[in-house]
């Protein structure tokens, strides 16, 4: 039945999401720890279903390109890889990203830098919130922590994605990608028509409009600089209007824990082994990692004594919450590294080591 | 008795003066003009209209697409 | 005996005047370029056609990154090498248009080699137009991985090495080979000869492409005046005795029919 819970592991669930929101093409590009959404898609036969192409490119370089080409034609595509070859597709969205193009990337982050690890990282973080690519842009990031996040957060992208005419970036990492939990799917979602395609989109020129350009070039200096003005004021409404996180405890919290997708699970547990020590720990789970809830962290730089941001990495949205914060309260990091997962007991013991001295 | 008769008209301020159609006329109809346009390229021109048969060579070598060519069957009894 | 001009040049006497399909900018093309002629071409032959309303092309980087402004048609900016990715995905979602791709010496043969041997190798339905200057003509003029051997350029000033630099890479005959091209010629278009040949190749090329049969794949071999430091008659004369001994003109690959 269509309502009912499956068992599916973060990967599956996303490439099943994909198809169900009605995605018109997948191109993508093998690598670990995400092989799986392909591989899923290919199995799934999706062009029997709803007519979506799913194909494998020849590098992530042309799998971003093909992206860009698929979203200049009005479709809604995607692609999903992981850090080495999310690194490959940089040059990709700051060409996506300068004309105006929406697409869906999943980036299911393994440690790094280089070939690194097949394990689960966090350490992509700048590279997804402040650029990657050159240029003033940003990509809109969403951090999903489950598998049901992995897979609602399909549907959820492209309408972002679209509503902004923006590149967004599912930002998930190895443990979640490979999971296996209960998610529930929402019912097919048709394509899109011919006639429902863009009237920006490169799908032909009609005799009665001009014809329609994708580029991201123009060599007047003063045009460049009123079109960046113009992506800098998309970038400013989406701070506004799309800031999604969610809290645990945190009400009467004096410590506040920040993380997000594997580490935000982890530290839920955490915040209860050490509330069982007497400790009022809380935690806030940045949902969109772009655009960052500053306003709802310096709120909370009012009400507690200190902030722990848990990252499996060296350090990087610890840098956003000490911004937020505006030095009104101390800002420490805990990360483990290089594809390791920090337990709960670790990260209580981080607590107690930088924030509770006495 | 009919004749071919042709003629062409070069858009001048588009012309480059790359005297390709120079070297593609067959019957050496084009020179390359004295004057400049306003970019100071020296334009091809007919110098010898007479030996026009609008071939249309001149204009389908033209990487600018400059050049319109016209052509007309003349009665030799019209002379 | 001088026939008043006037009587022949009207309305009902044109056999020849610009295409509709493209547009009224001038090109900034440098005088002589092969690169004006192909577009020109390109127009005329989607006019003739009837398919301005289903054709969407793709610039590339390089001279004709402003393609876009000359040919009337829905158009989208590559980035370097990647115009056939772009393609693939465009003609994949939108079968029923014709794609084509516009790309340079460096744009097909060095940066996007990848992408051009993956989309002919999988015969991608899509026309790709391929021409071959021997030079990187926008970047001022350095070597590209089809200059001849002994040609000077900006990064070769004493002439191309071939021990150092390996030889000029004939990228259209070893995409011949692919069993996904379907169409692969080698045109040019500096003689009026040439161009008729060229456009009869052109229409094949974008006919070709609803037979659902693979790439149709046009190199055009042309003058690079401005990085050869040639006026455009001399530099044709130089194309005719030094490229096309080395890049011959003809069908290399041609349907059964």
């Amino acid at each position: 039945m269509e309502e009912d819970f499956v068992l599916m592991k973060g990967n599956e669930a996303l490439a099943e999401a994909a198809i169900r929101a009605g995605v018109d093409g997948y191109f993508g590009y093998p690598i670990t720890p995400q092989s799986e959404v392909m591989e899923y898609l290919t199995a799934a036969r999706p062009w029997e279903r709803t007519g979506m192409v799913v194909f494998q490119a020849e590098s992530e370089v042309a799998a971003i390109n093909m992206l860009y080409g698929g979203a200049g034609a009005g479709k809604k595509v995607m692609t999903s890889s992981s850090s080495p070859g999310i690194s490959l597709m940089q040059e990709g969205l700051s060409y996506i990203a300068g004309a105006e193009l929406p697409v869906v990337v999943a980036n299911i982050v393994r440690g790094g830098p280089g070939l690194g690890t097949i394990q689960p990282a966090q350490s992509d973080y700048f590279q997804a919130t402040k650029g990657g690519g050159h240029g003033d842009y940003h990509l809109l990031v969403l951090a999903p922590s489950s598998v049901q996040e992995m897979a609602d957060f399909v549907e959820l992208a492209f309408d972002l994605a679209f509503k902004y005419r923006n590149p967004v970036m599912i930002l998930s990492d190895g443990a979640i990608g490979q999971m296996m939990e209960k998610v529930k799917f929402k019912p097919q979602k048709p394509r899109m028509r011919d006639d429902e395609l863009p009237e920006w989109a490169t799908t032909g020129k009609k005799p009665n409009r001009e014809r329609n350009i994708i580029t991201s070039l123009d060599l007047d200096p003063y045009r460049q600089e009123r079109f960046n003005h113009h992506l800098q004021e998309k970038y400013r409404r989406m701070c506004e209007e799309e800031v999604r996180y969610e809290t645990f405890q945190s009400d009467d919290a004096d410590y506040l824990l920040v993380a997000y997708g594997t580490s935000a699970r982890i530290c839920q547990k955490a915040v209860q082994l050490a509330r069982e020590e007497g400790i009022r720990a809380g935690l806030l789970r940045p949902i969109t990692l772009y655009p960052f809830p500053v306003k709802e962290i310096a709120a909370l730089a009012g009400q507690v004594k200190g902030m722990l941001s848990v990252e499996m990495s060296a350090g990087q949205m610890v840098e956003d919450v000490r911004l937020s914060v505006n030095g009104r309260v101390p800002v420490e990091h805990f990360g483990r590294l290089g594809g390791v997962v920090p337990s709960p007991e670790e990260i209580v013991e981080a607590l107690k080591q930088k924030l509770i001295k006495d | 008795m009919a004749k071919v008769k042709g003629a062409i008209v070069v858009d001048i301020e588009r012309c480059k003066g790359c005297e390709l159609c120079v070297i593609s006329c067959p019957t050496n109809v084009i020179a390359m003009s004295r004057k400049v346009n306003s970019k100071g390229y020296h334009y091809a021109y007919m110098e010898h209209p007479d030996a026009c048969n609008g071939c249309t060579n001149c204009a389908i070598v033209c990487p600018d697409g400059v050049i319109t060519v016209y052509r007309k069957k003349i009665e030799t009894s019209d002379v | 005996m001088a026939h008043d001009l006037k009587d022949i040049i009207s309305e009902e006497n044109i056999v020849y005047k610009k295409t509709k399909v493209l547009t009224d900018k001038p090109m900034h093309y440098c005088p002589g370029c092969g690169h004006s002629t192909l577009h020109r071409i390109i127009a005329e032959v989607i006019e003739e056609m009837g398919i301005q309303d289903k054709t969407i092309g793709i610039a590339p980087v390089g001279c004709a990154v402003f393609m876009y402004d000359y040919i009337d048609v829905d158009s989208q900016e590559a980035a370097h090498g990647r115009a056939p990715a772009l393609a693939t995905a465009i003609k994949r979602l939108l079968p029923d248009r014709y794609v084509f791709t516009y790309q340079g010496d460096g744009d097909l043969a060095a940066i996007g080699t990848a992408e051009t041997i993956h989309a002919c190798n999988r015969g991608e339905n899509i026309t790709m137009f391929f021409v071959n200057n021997g030079i990187y003509g926008m970047t001022g003029g350095q070597m590209a991985p089809t200059t001849l051997t002994g040609m000077r350029t900006s990064t070769t000033p004493y002439g191309r090495d071939d021990s150092l630099m390996g030889h000029p890479i004939k990228i259209t005959d070893l995409v011949a080979q692919l069993p996904g091209t379907y169409y692969v010629t080698r045109q040019a278009v500096h003689t009026p000869a040439y161009v008729r040949r060229t456009k009869k190749a052109v229409r094949k090329a974008f006919e070709y492409q609803m037979r659902g049969k693979g790439v149709s794949f046009v190199e055009v071999v042309s003058n690079c005046n401005s990085g050869w430091k040639m006026p455009p008659v001399q530099a044709v004369k130089w194309l005719d005795e030094n490229m096309l001994p080395f890049y011959p003109l003809g069908d290399i690959k041609v349907p059964e029919d």
